[in-house]
């Protein structure tokens, strides 16, 4: 047993999602991310049930982990009732707290998401909101959306929706004070700490590659791809 | 005597009494949806049902993107069985499938490590000196129409049967896959036979029409539609789906989980621009209907103040089966009532 693999499984998810994997490779055969990518969930079973800390090392750095769409099909399937996908999310929160995932194109993607929806859920209170699917970004939401988009304020009480208002109602603008509870919770259980890493890393990478860390660092990292990726 | 599997699928759905825990994608995508959700039960079924306005996302995308540690997901959602707490209430029914998989998961570990939940407490009661009661009954919404299926189907102007053939119309479900994929026990039928929406087309006249992939992700895949470097990997999984079902030319596609209701959707979209292809006979799409909306349109409610009109696939065709009566000038109409320009048309998919 190395130190690595100590370290990952004081999590305690790793202990409920493996357990004595006998790499029959059901999960690989249902897994729609193995359908795409060059990813087999039962390998990654294998690797850290092995407890081999150079392996894992390459695993938590490498875009593999990375792949998964945590659909949790493979929990379903898997007669032992383990669960890959919630494995992949234990290497995740490691890549990241060791700043791992900056080693990979799909791990640097990371701070997209925090940017996006990590502050969407401190700023609104909401993982997604409308205001953050621009039409410019997300061309394939089509022009109904488009339309909704440009006419939501006059259209959407239509549908029962608050949209920038206080009170009861979907998408209504979430009080300050609701906000700051959400805020102190990300601090006082390790949230905001893991935004900050995930800042952190990102910024000393760019600066060891000479690239600007502002929002074209982002912009690359949201649109980036090598084509390196699929079968 | 042949053991009746069927009774170790079922689960326990209270009758009254709920705390209603919004999403964040179906508010965005389909407000509507949830607005004929609490109309049904209020007003409808003579439920008691609060929405309460300090509510607040369960950082669940954040979570399944890896951006959010447990506890704080955990300690968030401690916050919102506090809000429930102090509403007096003890059945909690999220709108969305993410949500309700990750209450699953942290009632879960709660129960099988109780060390979690004291921590959990602990971290609440140190970010906000708020308490909380663990709820004593969680069901997704679609669980809730579920159990009344029965007993709305009376109440119903119109059945899922075709006015111009008399026959029944034939739908696909797609059960969103964090509804019982990893915790079977807390979805009716579990995740081997899921009846939550099989249920309702039954009882509501439909045919439920299978197919090789109904199993199959949606295609979110979390970062994998949220990073714009990614989402050939949530088109493809959207893809094969459609692809699957095509064949057996459904009517409408029936989800409970409000993201797979927006890729059905809009994926059928892109697709149609990217390889003019589309999934119907007439060029038009494939509707996709939530739970709400397909209990809600059947109850006789407007099927443009339910926000139909804001799918990309558009629904007439299927109202015209249904015999649904609409005004087609009523559309695109703001609150008041005032008259807006149509959406642009998109450059393949009829509408």
């Amino acid at each position: 047993m190395g130190a690595l693999y100590d370290q990952i499984n004081e999590d305690f998810r790793l202990e409920e999602s493996l357990n004595a994997c006998m790499n029959c490779g059901v999960c690989t055969a249902i897994c729609p991310a193995a359908e795409f990518y060059k990813y087999d969930p039962r390998v990654i079973c294998n690797i850290v049930q092995s407890q081999d800390d150079a392996e894992i090392e390459k695993l938590l750095k490498s875009d593999t982990i990375w792949y998964c769409g945590q659909c949790m099909s493979c929990k379903t399937r898997c007669p032992r009732g383990n669960a890959a996908g919630v494995v992949i999310s234990v290497l995740r929160t490691w890549s990241q707290k060791l700043g791992y995932f900056v080693e990979s194109e799909k791990g640097r993607q990371q701070l997209a998401l925090k940017r996006a929806i990590g502050h969407n859920i401190l700023e609104r209170g909401y993982c997604v909101h409308p205001d953050i699917v621009s039409v410019e970004k997300h061309p394939e939401q089509g022009p109904v959306w488009e339309w909704y988009m440009e006419h939501i304020a006059e259209v959407s009480p239509r549908f029962g929706a608050k949209y920038h208002q206080r009170g009861a109602g979907a998408i209504r603008e979430i009080a300050p004070e609701n906000l700051k509870e959400l805020h102190d919770i990300f601090e006082v259980t390790g949230g905001l700490e893991m935004y900050r890493t995930i800042e952190e890393k990102s910024e000393e990478y760019a600066k060891e590659h000479n690239l600007p860390f502002d929002d074209s660092y982002v912009e690359k990292i949201f649109t980036e791809d090598s084509g390196n990726h699929g079968l | 005597m042949q053991k009746r599997f069927w009774n170790e699928y079922q689960k326990e759905i209270a009758d009254d009494h709920y705390f209603y825990g919004r999403s964040c994608i179906r508010q965005s995508f389909t407000p509507g949806a949830e607005a004929a959700f609490l109309n049904i039960l209020r007003q409808d079924l003579g439920k008691d049902v609060t929405d309460d306005a300090n509510q607040h996302t369960c950082t669940g995308i954040g979570y399944h993107s890896d951006i959010v540690p447990f506890y704080t997901t955990a300690t968030v959602m401690a916050r919102l069985f506090s809000l429930m707490t102090a509403a007096g209430y003890k059945n909690y029914i999220p709108s969305c499938v993410t949500s309700f998989g990750l209450f699953a998961e942290v009632l879960e570990t709660w129960k099988h490590q109780p060390e979690t939940l004291e921590k959990t407490r602990e971290y609440l009661y140190k970010a906000t000196k708020r308490e909380f009661e663990v709820p004593e009954n969680i069901a997704h919404s679609s669980d809730v129409l579920y159990k009344f299926r029965n007993e709305l189907k009376p109440k119903m102007k119109y059945q899922l049967v075709n006015r111009h053939t008399g026959e029944p119309l034939r739908v696909v479900e797609h059960v969103g896959c964090h509804y019982a994929k990893v915790f079977p026990s807390y979805g009716v039928g579990g995740a081997e036979f899921p009846y939550v929406l099989a249920g309702l087309i039954e009882a509501w006249g439909g045919e439920v029409v299978d197919y090789p992939e109904r199993r199959h992700c949606c295609g979110f895949g979390f970062r994998n539609y949220l990073v714009q470097a990614n989402r050939g990997y949530s088109v493809s999984n959207t893809h094969k789906k459609l692809e699957s079902m095509a064949p057996y030319r459904p009517d409408f596609i029936l989800t409970n989980c409000p993201g797979c209701n927006m890729f059905l959707d809009r994926w059928q979209y892109t697709i149609s621009e990217m390889e003019h292809k589309t999934y119907d006979t007439e060029g038009k799409g494939i509707p996709v209907l939530s739970h709400e909306e397909l209990a809600a349109l059947l109850m006789g409610y407007d099927p443009w103040e339910i926000g139909l009109q804001i799918h990309q696939v558009q629904c007439e065709t299927l109202l015209d089966k249904i015999g649904v009566e609409y005004d087609p000038q009523g559309k695109y109409k703001d609150a008041k009532g005032n008259s807006l320009p149509a959406p642009e048309k998109p450059s393949c998919l009829l509408v």
